[in-house]
């Protein structure tokens, strides 16, 4: 029975990629075709030709599948499926709204990102054992952009999980609930300028154009796909495009509200079903009826889709509006501007958020936070008042400040969790 | 891993616990096999990218996104390296001399009959009923491991905070070997960039084009793990295999 709801979550994400890709591909010549003052595909699928992506596909599977001379053909045949399954395996933790993720990892962030990171394992394989050296300049032009980036984008992403206090996606987007200036990105000015930061990584790091020297077809043909063929090569299409949405689905949750709509309307709806005897006792969340968390839950998963699709329209747009950049100035843009830029930003929201500064935000990032275990819920009162307690008798605590609510709540889940670390 | 969550029963989780492990032994025994250096990394990528299942299977969530993070990502730098070598013909091979497979039978049998033995050797294992037990106790929900690591880290030991009071005032977590190593990355970091920029003026007399050559050439000799660093030597050296881009990689130096 769990293994089936596993199984079902896996084919649900793995349609987000595969749907999400159709749709991006249409929407990309659509953007494209309108920036450069054209209409398009109009054709197929009668208006819009929307049916233009699946006619491609048609076309793909019809294709020969080729294997050059010189090709490691193992590793030849493998490489799109790893870059398509890091890709995959990323949307495994990515919450689309409270409740609605594949799998709930407490340190989702950094599985987001560590996987991600996968990725350039599929493109620099494609391109040494394609045999070809286009290819393979594509692919080390590839390994040393993602690799650098990832170093900037790191620490991006650290601002919003130091000022949510914790790496769970989940509470971090629960965390931003209520009105738009909730949203990390308006918390303070570094925030801003971080988010900003983290889009241009994001966008280098998933090797969209301006970035995209992998691929550069005005120097090296088609860059790591240059022998690549039908199906395969639109396996890296594929994880291209889901991750273009991965990264534009995490902005959103880190910096823009997560699967909170500007206005709040979610909020607005739960207010009006709620029963005012469990509001009394409880949070909103448990005092409506569970078709309305549903209906809320839908409202949130569109909420989030459509932000990311814009994250993804941005992308689309900075293609077909900027030039390419050479390799030396991606590498400067990286290295010069992204790194230090976010490490200002790092230790001026750091120093913002310690100092307890003037925010947009009405974020209390201890109100909201990850519930550890199912005896907090009951005891919360409790170990409040035993907290304070602690306060007073207890200096060594009063070091962590803040964080001591989740170490007093939870010492049966700490003790638990560390159970086993100690057998190491 | 989107199983992990809907795994209950002991089953499936043996099962899954047997997949990986069986990946992770057959790509490590691939890597002693196989000749050719690229797929050797890419062998070593996949045993070590199931162990990191293994730790998910084991709730230890942080650590497998740090052991995707640290030791594949790592690897990831010495597949560079080894396209980068491989890129001439002549090392695309590489055979291992039968003396060398006879000392690695000998130090790396000996290990395993001593982890062997350790693995018997613990009473509280041998009990079959324990790793049921442990995994009733293992919600998948429930593995929150990252926030006690980070507070050990920084000095706080939440696991011990019953411990005797007046121990628990010298307790400090692993806040001194943190931040020891935090230090020695750093000193490797500074260290690997003045090197790098130390030889670029000691070349300068030669002419340009030379000199850029003999940068790269310094550079793929330095097999330094800072990740970002390599990333740059990567895409210099790549730059440098035609004259005309190694000069644009002088011109890059010199901004």
């Amino acid at each position: 029975m769990h293994l089936l709801c596993g199984v079902i979550a896996a084919v649900l994400v793995l349609h987000v990629i595969a749907v999400g890709a159709l749709f991006f591909i249409w929407a990309e010549r659509k953007i494209a075709g309108r920036i450069q003052d054209r209409l398009g595909p109009t054709r197929v699928g009668g208006k819009f030709g929307w049916l233009q992506t699946l006619a491609d596909g048609v076309k793909l599977i019809a294709k020969e599948d080729f294997i050059p001379r010189d090709a490691d053909a193992p590793l030849f045949k493998v490489a799109p499926y790893i870059a398509f399954a890091a890709s995959f395996a990323a949307f495994l933790a990515l919450p689309f709204a409270d409740g609605a993720v594949a799998h709930h990892v407490n340190t989702a962030v950094f599985f987001v990102l560590a996987v991600l990171g996968l990725e350039v394992f599929g493109v620099i394989l494609a391109g040494y054992a394609s045999g070809s050296k286009w290819s393979l300049f594509g692919a080390m032009r590839e390994a040393a952009q993602v690799v650098s980036y990832e170093v900037p984008l790191g620490m991006c992403v650290v601002i919003p999980v130091f000022v949510a206090g914790t790496m769970n996606l989940t509470t971090i987007g629960e965390m931003q609930a209520g009105w738009f200036n909730n949203w990390l990105v308006f918390h303070d000015p570094f925030t801003f300028i971080a988010a900003i930061v983290y889009f241009t990584c994001a966008t280098a790091s998933v090797n969209r154009a301006p970035f995209d020297l992998a691929e550069a077809e005005s120097e090296l043909v088609a860059g790591f796909h240059t022998e690549y063929s039908g199906l395969r090569w639109s396996f890296f299409f594929m994880a291209e495009y889901g991750s273009m949405f991965l990264v534009s689905a995490l902005a959103t949750i880190l910096f823009f509200g997560g699967w909170h709509p500007p206005i709040p309307v979610d909020i607005w709806i739960m207010d009006a079903f709620a029963d005012p005897d469990l509001l009394a006792t409880g949070s909103l969340k448990d005092a409506v009826p569970s078709w309305i968390t549903f209906a809320v839950m839908l409202i949130g998963i569109a909420t989030l889709v459509a932000k990311s699709v814009i994250g993804v329209i941005v992308m689309m747009w900075v293609r077909w509006t900027f030039p390419r950049l050479r390799i030396d100035q991606v590498m400067a843009t990286c290295l010069k501007y992204c790194v230090p830029i976010a490490a200002v930003c790092f230790v001026g929201s750091m120093t913002w958020e310690t100092l307890d500064l003037p925010s947009l935000n009405t974020i209390n990032r201890y109100e909201v936070h990850e519930d550890w275990s199912e005896e907090n819920v009951v005891n919360n009162d409790a170990t409040i008042d035993q907290r304070e307690d602690e306060n007073h008798d207890d200096e060594s605590s009063d070091v962590m400040d803040g964080e001591e609510a989740p170490i007093e709540e939870d010492s049966v889940a700490v003790r638990n969790g560390l159970s086993l670390q100690e057998g190491e | 891993m989107g199983i992990l969550a809907a795994v209950n029963s002991v089953y499936w989780h043996e099962f899954f616990f047997m997949l990986f492990a069986g990946i992770s032994v057959v790509f490590a025994v691939c890597v002693l096999v196989t000749q050719n250096i690229v797929r050797m990394a890419f062998y070593l990528v996949l045993s070590l990218g199931s162990t990191a299942g293994l730790f998910f299977l084991a709730g230890a969530e942080f650590v497998g996104a740090m052991q995707l993070m640290i030791y594949v990502g790592g690897t990831l730098v010495l597949l560079i390296f080894g396209v980068m070598l491989t890129a001439q013909q002549r090392y695309v091979k590489m055979n291992t001399h039968p003396t060398d497979w006879v000392l690695a039978t000998i130090v790396g049998g000996s290990l395993l009959v001593m982890l062997i033995g350790a693995a018997v050797g613990v009473d509280s294992w041998k009990d079959s009923t324990a790793s049921k037990r442990a995994l009733e106790s293992l919600d998948a929900d429930d593995a929150r491991t990252a926030t006690p690591l980070g507070l050990a880290l920084t000095g706080v030991r939440v696991d011990k905070l019953d411990s005797d009071p007046a121990l628990a005032k010298g307790q400090s977590g692993y806040l001194l070997p943190f931040i020891i190593v935090s230090v020695h990355l750093l000193v490797v970091l500074i260290g690997a960039a003045y090197m790098a920029r130390t030889k670029r003026s000691a070349t300068a007399p030669v002419g340009r084009a030379e000199r850029a050559r003999l940068n790269i050439m310094q550079m793929e000799h330095e097999t330094d793990d800072v990740v970002y660093l390599a990333s740059k030597q990567s895409s210099s050296s790549l730059l440098g295999s035609s004259q005309k881009q190694a000069e644009e990689s002088t011109d890059e130096a010199e901004e």
